[in-house]
């Protein structure tokens, strides 16, 4: 009997344990929802409180694009917030998305981990009065306010490949070295670098795709491996600057330095060294300080309802000047920027 | 099962003639529990957007998938096991609705065939612990990889998203006039189904008994290999249960889902009281040590502190409750003088 007791005891006290959570959690609301947030479309409001959402955090990608993003910020006179999860996942970005929701910030700006998978968090925190700014990789339309671009897709998938055709003579084998296997926006460049390359270059092949997961080990890794299987392979593009930082240190220190070109989406900082020692001719990106500055400023502008997000709002974007909302929420930045010995002394991010 | 279970239940009768705070520090569930409710309150006072309703339906959806899984892997702990393949399973069984309603099939069909690919996923694991004899360590390290791979390979890189509307949404739905999502349903079911098993059974004294000692336990007449054979069963359904949770609460079925889940719910299990070397556990611990693990990243991450700082402060609860739980037992034992704990004294050496 006093078995059977001492479990019901157990449980009982769970469950008041229980009780009390979620009570506390229902009881208690107001103070924290109201302030400057339930605004319906287009309408103004001062809650200029902006939480920037990487894919993850310690990226220096995404620091610098966080970096810009808190410059704008503080020029208008916001509040500026940094949050995200370790690892480069669609679950725990949601757990982020609702954070945001339970602060009700004014904006939150996300570069999306999966088109579909966070979209009803963030749909669920735009029906709470947060406007959603997404940037570098998007959702679906439905799930945000805006999306700002880099660069079009044809321009960036354009300039690898070109880059890679002048360095290896335009013809040979090329590999990709890719992020993880489901970033929307590596895949849709991939798949566009592949059209290119068969319309524009006959004699390019590209051989394989590989994936080092945005992680500076498992890249260098992969590249090590794509040598070593393609013994004729002439370049690899990365279109990640995860990637192509280990795979120009590994061809840096290796036989293969000289012969094969490697290319992609890289920061000045990471490359400098690669440049400097003529591992790497030149590489793409445009600048992430002006990207995470651009999707500050929309957020601004949304939050005190000078845009909607209707193809054709303009707005001023303090000293990148004035921009245009195109087709289906898009902003665009600009044309990517091409990296190279003689400028790469010029910029430091 | 004599000497263990009479042991067993004096020992705690002993916790119950100590005034309230002996307990809390000595009982490692009641801590858990104390702890929980200290936690949340103290969030709900301190923390800015903690204390509003809707956080209970953010909290109980992210633990969700937690907690069901956590069922089966106490008892599966409790008899010494492992299941390391459960991550994996949620994610093949995620996969497996996927493929199956992109090639048309009803999603009913296909919910009903990853349930059934969790009951082969687990009887698989439980036939090579059981009848070939390997080390559930090893097994499950190997249908990690497995499992996972499987569920790669089949969908690819690629991702299913057009699940009908009706059921992702009922993923999500909260209980009329409450923000308590549906998922607590099943899981309140199924915590009942699995604490009448474990506390009230003969079933279930055959699992704790399992895990003081296997030998002793097959002399009593617990038959240890069906009843670790069935526990592996029902960790693998169970799996693919939250794996149907999962693809419908983000409307998305990919090969990397839930990647890295079984180690949150191991740290859950372990949290609650469940020894790692088998015989000793409560639901009621883990239960509690679930939803602590959960308040604390909620308000921690509403507090701004970045996640490697969380995994920092959970991954440090955890060693600590560990620790103090092994220095408190080498206390009691130096203090009553009265020789080894009884549990060590019931098992053989190993």
């Amino acid at each position: 009997m006093t078995f059977a007791r001492k479990k019901i005891a157990g449980f009982a006290a769970v469950a008041v344990a229980a009780a009390l959570v979620l009570s506390g959690c229902a009881d208690t609301s107001g103070g924290t929802g109201g302030s400057g947030s339930g605004e319906g479309e287009g309408g103004g409001s001062d809650n200029l409180s902006i939480t920037f959402l990487p894919k993850n955090l310690g990226n220096p990608y995404f620091d610098t694009s966080s970096e810009g993003g808190k410059t704008a910020v503080d020029e208008f006179g916001g509040t500026f917030a940094e949050v995200g999860p370790a690892e480069a996942t669609p679950d725990a970005q949601v757990s982020y998305i609702n954070t945001a929701t339970q602060q009700a910030v004014g904006a939150l700006v996300v570069s999306a981990n999966d088109p579909k998978a966070i979209c009803d968090a963030l749909n669920e925190a735009r029906d709470a009065g947060v406007k959603v700014v997404t940037f570098d990789s998007d959702t679906n339309p439905e799930c945000r306010d805006l999306f700002i671009n880099q660069a079009d897709s044809e321009g960036i998938a354009k300039v690898q490949v070109d880059l890679i055709a002048d360095q290896i003579g335009g013809a040979g084998e090329v590999a990709i070295l890719s992020a993880s296997a489901n970033a929307t926006n590596q895949n849709a460049w991939i798949e566009l670098m592949e059209e290119y390359v068969a319309s524009e270059y006959p004699d390019i092949t590209i051989v394989e795709t590989v994936y080092g997961d945005d992680d500076d080990q498992t890249s260098f890794d992969k590249t090590a491996a794509l040598l070593q299987s393609h013994p004729n392979l002439k370049g690899i593009i990365s279109p990640t600057t995860v990637g192509i930082a280990a795979a120009a240190r590994y061809v840096s220190t290796s036989d293969y330095k000289g012969k094969v070109a490697i290319t992609g989406l890289g920061t000045p900082n990471q490359m400098r060294e690669y440049v400097e020692d003529n591992t790497v001719t030149a590489f793409a990106l445009w600048n992430p300080a002006d990207l995470g500055y651009l999707a500050a400023f929309a957020s601004k502008a949304l939050i005190e309802g000078e845009i909607t997000g209707e193809e054709g709002d303009t707005f001023e974007a303090g000293e990148l000047g004035e921009y245009t909302v195109g087709a289906d929420g898009v902003v665009l930045l600009g044309d990517p920027f091409e990296f190279n010995a003689e400028n790469i002394g010029e910029f430091d991010f | 099962m004599t000497t263990a279970t009479t042991t067993t239940s004096t020992r705690v009768i002993r916790d119950y003639d100590r005034p309230l705070w002996r307990r809390i520090f000595v009982n490692r569930e009641f801590a858990i529990i104390a702890l929980l409710v200290l936690v949340a309150i103290v969030a709900a006072v301190t923390i800015r957007g903690f204390a509003q309703p809707i956080t209970a339906n953010y909290l109980l959806l992210d633990v969700a998938p937690i907690l069901l899984i956590a069922l089966p892997m106490t008892l599966v702990m409790i008899t010494g096991e492992i299941d390391l393949s459960v991550g994996s399973m949620v994610g093949l069984a995620s996969v497996v609705i996927g493929v199956l309603t992109e090639s048309g099939a009803p999603f009913e069909v296909a919910a009903l065939a990853a349930l059934l690919v969790g009951v082969v996923g687990g009887a698989l694991n439980g036939f090579l612990v059981t009848v070939v004899g390997l080390p559930s360590l090893a097994v499950t390290i190997g249908t990690l990889a497995l499992f996972r791979g499987l569920a790669v390979g089949l969908l690819g890189t690629t991702a299913v998203t057009d699940f009908p509307e009706t059921w992702t949404a009922l993923a999500k739905a909260k209980i009329a006039g409450t923000t308590i999502p549906y998922i607590v349903i099943p899981f309140l079911i199924l915590l009942v189904l699995f604490a009448v098993l474990l506390h009230f059974t003969p079933f279930g004294r055959g699992i704790f008994a399992i895990g003081l000692s296997k030998d002793a336990a097959r002399f009593s007449g617990v038959d240890v290999e069906r009843t670790k054979f069935i526990l592996f069963v029902l960790s693998g359904v169970v799996a693919a249960f939250a794996g149907i949770f999962y693809t419908l609460r983000f409307g998305s079925a990919r090969g990397d889902n839930a990647t890295g889940l079984e180690l949150q719910v191991i740290a859950a299990v372990v949290l609650g009281g469940v020894s790692v070397f088998g015989g000793r556990g409560h639901l009621h611990g883990v239960v509690a040590a679930v939803l602590l693990i959960g308040v604390l990243g909620s308000s921690l991450r509403l507090a701004g502190v970045t996640s490697d700082v969380i995994n920092i402060i959970t991954g440090g609860l955890l060693i600590f409750s560990v620790v103090a739980a092994s220095v408190l037992a080498w206390a009691q034992r130096v203090r009553s003088k009265a020789g080894p704990p009884l549990r060590v004294a019931a098992s053989p050496a190993p």
